[in-house]
């Protein structure tokens, strides 16, 4: 019995620790960014691997999705007469939600989990320790630039996620299913605020752009160093990120709600 | 790998790419007009009830815009909806004897301010107040009213079976 109690003691523990960890590890990231002449090539990079390579899979999804949901919003919105407010529809659902949350959950499935496996594959390999030997901060070289391009590019692939999948209920909506285009998008600017739904929706995409790339950074940093360790740890990347999102989002919905 | 300057160009490419996507959205799809506003001047008019009427709703000579809502608030002293709107700067010569009231656009849209000019010689101007106001008709209090003037019509009956009933 008591072996139990304490089996869960120190089960809250190490949660606590790892919690600790990470917050360590982000209080350096933040006060250790990469200086400006050495670091900045590196960020470039993370930029380039994190933001421009994702661009892919964040540009063919969000076209599919806003031309799925100009679908269903029509052939809903029609039965009650009412098919003139797809532009709104689709703009608001995209700009205020769907946006920062999916580009979120696709930018963790494609970079944060990379980013995890590359550092906890440098971990394993003990590159890390031997640029620590080399007298190179690790943090500095490595994790720091890799939290600050991921931070960078989740609110620039949002606003592409938006743009894009806005043309594409634009797509279905104006050129297949013959709704007017003038009426289309003169509904949509009635109805959508810049400050309130697409600004806010950018500030939520900076806040997940911080907590994809930091659980992916820290995942990796905290990785057991074995090959089932890094497997691991790519997995709980992803699945935290996630997570991570969805509860934010919540949080900051509420938060939010009161300016809509 | 890539060399450093090809990734910076692209990295470049992105950083445009996704302002574009942005401009996009401010512009196209919330039709952001007030990053430079028109000139324009600020009358205030008076309600009793204002119903839906929510700031940035349209002001309407005709059914032309000329204007939204700025700000509403209540005066302490006389209860009433004080109501300040933003006309723009080339319908300055508005009549100052002009009516306005609150309309519904469609049977249950949105609620906005419809002006009717007067002839007037004078024209309103900034800080002058609309002393002509109608209230926004409130669905409810008309069917409260219709409710009523049934009830007169073959009001002996229901009273009647009231106090039967008791």
């Amino acid at each position: 019995m008591i072996s139990r109690l304490a089996a869960v003691g120190a089960w809250g523990i190490d949660n606590l620790r790892d919690i600790g960890k990470a917050g360590i590890l982000f209080y350096r990231v933040l006060i250790s960014p990469p200086n400006i002449r050495k670091g900045f090539p590196l960020v470039m990079q993370q930029i380039y691997v994190e933001g421009v390579l994702s661009l892919l899979i964040i540009v063919v999804s969000s076209l599919f999705i806003g031309m799925v949901l100009a679908l269903q919003g029509y052939h809903t919105l029609a039965k009650f007469g009412a098919s003139q407010e797809l532009g709104p529809l689709v703009a608001l659902s995209v700009a205020r939600e769907l946006g920062p949350v999916v580009t979120a959950i696709l930018f963790a499935g494609r970079a944060g989990s990379a980013v995890t496996a590359e550092i906890a594959l440098m971990k394993a390999t003990e590159q890390l320790s031997s640029m620590e030997m080399m007298a190179v901060d690790p943090l500095r070289r490595v994790i720091s630039p890799r939290f600050w391009g991921g931070f960078i590019s989740m609110p620039l692939l949002t606003m592409i996620f938006n743009a894009t999948a806005i043309y594409g209920a634009y797509l279905v909506g104006v050129k297949w299913l013959g709704l007017d285009a003038g009426v289309f998008w003169s509904n949509m600017q009635s109805s959508v605020e810049f400050q309130a739904d697409i600004i806010n929706g950018i500030w939520k995409s900076v806040v997940f752009g911080m907590a994809v790339t930091l659980i992916a950074v820290v995942q990796g940093y905290s990785a057991e160093p074995t090959s089932a360790g890094i497997a691991t740890a790519t997995t709980r990347s992803v699945v935290y990120s996630s997570l991570a999102v969805l509860g934010l989002d919540f949080v900051l919905t509420a938060m939010m709600i009161g300016s809509w | 790998m890539l060399s450093q300057r090809f990734i910076e160009s692209l990295v470049g490419l992105f950083l445009i790419f996704a302002l574009i996507a942005l401009s996009v959205l401010a512009f196209k799809v919330s039709g952001l007009t007030s990053l430079f506003p028109s000139a324009s001047y600020d009358v205030t008019a008076n309600f009793d009830e204002i119903g839906g009427l929510k700031v940035r709703a349209p002001v309407k000579i005709g059914g032309v815009q000329i204007g939204e809502v700025s700000k509403i608030m209540l005066d302490p002293v006389t209860f009433k909806a004080v109501v300040t709107l933003h006309i723009e700067k080339q319908y300055n010569d508005i009549p100052d004897d002009s009516s306005v009231t609150i309309l519904t656009a469609g049977l249950l849209g949105d609620n906005y301010v419809a002006v009717t000019p007067m002839y007037s010689k004078t024209a309103l101007k900034s800080g002058s107040q609309i002393l002509y106001t109608n209230s926004a008709m409130v669905l409810e209090k008309l069917i409260g009213q219709l409710i009523y003037k049934i009830g007169n019509g073959s009001g002996d009956k229901s009273s009647d079976k009231h106090q039967g009933s008791e």
